[in-house]
């Protein structure tokens, strides 16, 4: 196991370094600079211009930019924001735990709900349920997530008045951030209607993010809960006398779960991606939204090492997930 | 009253007018005894057994006049109480035991987990009983095994292990399912011993089937031929392998290897079993029989006692040495 673990790890070096060349060239592919866009419309002065430019170390050459940057790196120095002069690592850490929270909620929703319809829709192969959950998630896979989004605020915020258009909590709620996740500070403060209120705000976010994730991991569990339903080991348990409910969850869910848990891995990586999307529609102040701010600011710090954590943070989970895949299946933990 | 009593056995795929995959089957087996089937693949040996068991699921359909075991009609109970019988009293195994155990529970927690169903062995207990039950199969190092992993285990190791889970409910009757076919021939031999060792040291009832006759000669006492669905012969052993009364017995026995033993090519019956949309009219085996007349073509003959069995042909061979 500890072997399994090393080789794992040897890995990640690469990943890692593939990383940080690829967010630091594609940022400087995009048309424009920093300065220029502080400058916003007017004219840039030249000299200005180079002075700002040399001030921030963007007048090196690009591989001396970059050694620099490793060299910062190497120090755990994240730097600065351009814009608000705070340090990345400190923004990142204010606002990660908004994604996590909404990335943690759309994943629960989307193993629960995508485990339960593809089990039963493996036991009951060809039914009108297994075609309409089929159907469903083929729909919700295809389904674009900004579209989505605005059409569950039109229907369920606009129409009914059944949720809040946007948000985290309702301004009138003052809740003093101790962990960060709404749900755990609201509660700490003891007030049900904020928390009630933060509750509600999660809901149309949660079921955004989670559609994809969701007809993955139903479809996924349903093809893998059919295969192993035909194994001969099934018909071994069911001739033992043990009761349906054993055999479907012990002897079947039980080994239909190794594929899925990789999926589900992956769709960690879709769920921060599909945050960024999901946090501009609500306006959910999460690192999706500030990336994509950062972005358009040309901010290269927070740009580079705002991907850079997140993708430290992909590789991390499928990393656990790996680790996770060889204590489900002990064909992988033994091998050598 | 024998221990399991079929009769009329018919099991279907589809609707009630689908072409039976078990065709009329009447057998019965005694306490204690060891019975055979045999027949080539597709002739309805196993459909039988997962019938007896309870594991046909839909679209199959199962009827028949009698189905009862230790004198419980198994057609009549529910889902709950045939769960009761099943693995306890009736326990089964399989043929390839590489695929017949669960890869991703050890090999104690599935013997334990018969224990707890049927037995109410708990922790400790059903630990200690099933460590006796993989000594009782002969496995070595037996306490180590019991947190072994099927893929850790050989192909014979596995098998024993499916026979040890199979006897932890002290059954009344053992089905094995062709058990040597998916192993090597050296282990067949020994497999085969731990199955009648167990048989008489229990004096459980074991039905074998398979394809090796020779196993069935050294180990049965009554043999039952099945072909296409039917029961075309039933007989004691030593006189169905010495007077075969069925043609396809007949051919069955001459197939083996060690009948052509100087001959050109090995025996064979020309032909395959019907399928379910080429049924003859008449007796199933009309067309492949060697001899054949012409209201064999016509009309279906019916399992009735001969000389020395039941035998289900027109004209039985081997009667005038009777």
């Amino acid at each position: 196991m500890l072997s399994f673990i090393a080789r794992r790890l040897g890995l990640l070096i690469p990943t890692f370094f593939g990383i940080t060349l690829l967010t630091f060239a594609l940022i400087r592919l995009i048309p424009g600079d920093p300065v220029e866009v502080m400058m916003g419309e007017r004219r840039v002065d030249p000299e200005m211009h180079a002075q700002a430019m040399e001030r921030l170390g963007l007048n090196k050459p690009l591989p001396a930019q970059y050694m620099d940057y490793i060299g910062k790196l190497a120090q755990g120095d994240l730097g600065e924001s351009l814009r608000s002069r705070e340090s990345v690592w400190k923004e990142f850490t204010t606002l990660f735990p908004a994604t996590l929270e909404l990335a943690f909620c759309a994943l629960i929703f989307a193993g629960v709900f995508g485990l339960l319809a593809g089990v039963i829709a493996a036991l009951k192969r060809g039914s009108l349920f297994d075609h309409g959950v089929m159907g469903v998630s083929l729909a919700g896979y295809s389904m674009p997530i900004f579209w989505w989004g605005l059409i569950l605020i039109m229907f369920s915020s606009v129409s009914m008045g059944w949720t809040p258009v946007s948000g985290r909590i309702d301004p009138l709620y003052d809740v003093e951030p101790v962990t960060g996740f709404m749900l755990i500070d609201t509660l700490l403060v003891g007030d049900e209607g904020s928390f009630k209120d933060a509750f509600m705000h999660l809901i149309l976010p949660t079921i955004v993010l989670g559609t994809i994730p969701l007809a993955v991991i139903a479809r996924m569990t349903r093809s893998s809960m059919l295969e192993v339903l035909r194994e001969d080991y099934i018909r071994t348990a069911r001739a033992k006398g043990l009761s349906p409910a054993r055999v479907v969850f012990v002897h079947g869910l039980r080994n239909a779960l190794i594929p899925v848990l990789t999926v589900f891995g992956l769709q960690v990586g879709t769920l921060l991606a599909g945050a960024v999307l999901t946090e501009t529609i609500f306006s959910w102040p999460g690192i999706g939204k500030w990336l994509i701010e950062a972005i358009g600011a040309r901010d290269y710090p927070v740009v580079q090492n705002g991907i850079l954590l997140i993708a430290c943070l992909v590789i991390l989970v499928n990393f656990v997930v790996d680790i996770l895949y060889g204590l489900a299946n002990p064909r992988i933990r033994h091998q050598r | 009253m024998s221990l399991l009593q079929i009769n009329n056995l018919n099991v279907r795929f589809g609707d009630a007018n689908a072409v039976p995959v078990v065709d009329g089957l009447d057998l019965s087996v005694d306490a204690g005894e060891i019975l055979a089937i045999v027949g080539e693949s597709g002739s309805g040996k196993s459909v039988t057994m997962m019938a007896l068991m309870g594991l046909i699921d839909a679209p199959g359909r199962i009827t028949a006049d009698s189905l009862t075991f230790d004198g419980i009609d198994m057609l009549k109970l529910s889902g709950r109480q045939r769960r009761k019988v099943v693995g306890k009293d009736i326990a089964m195994v399989f043929q390839d035991p590489m695929t017949a155990l669960n890869p991703s529970y050890t090999v104690g927690y599935q013997i334990e987990e018969v224990l707890r169903q049927h037995l109410g062995l708990k922790g400790k207990a059903a630990r200690q009983r099933a460590l006796e039950l993989l000594k009782k199969v002969e496995i070595p190092a037996a306490e180590s095994r019991l947190d072994a992993y099927p893929h850790q285990l050989s192909g014979g190791m596995s098998q024993r292990v499916a026979i040890a889970m199979a006897i932890a409910g002290e059954p009344k009757l053992l089905i094995a399912d062709e058990p040597t076919t998916a192993l090597d021939v050296t282990i067949q031999a020994q497999i085969m011993e731990l199955l009648v060792n167990l048989q008489k040291e229990r004096n459980m009832a074991l039905i074998l089937i398979t394809h090796d006759l020779a196993v069935v000669a050294e180990t049965a006492r009554r043999v039952c031929v099945m072909y296409a669905g039917q029961a075309v012969e039933v007989g004691q052993v030593p006189e169905l392998f010495d007077i075969p009364a069925h043609p396809y017995s007949e051919a069955l026995l001459a197939a083996i290897p060690e009948h052509s033993i100087g001959a050109e090519r090995l025996a064979t019956l020309p032909g395959i079993v019907p399928g379910r949309y080429d049924r003859p009219q008449g007796c199933l085996l009309s067309p492949r029989c060697p001899y054949v007349r012409d209201n064999c073509r016509a009309q279906r003959p019916a399992l009735d006692p001969q000389a020395h069995s039941l035998v289900r042909c027109f004209y039985p061979l081997n009667q005038e040495v009777a």
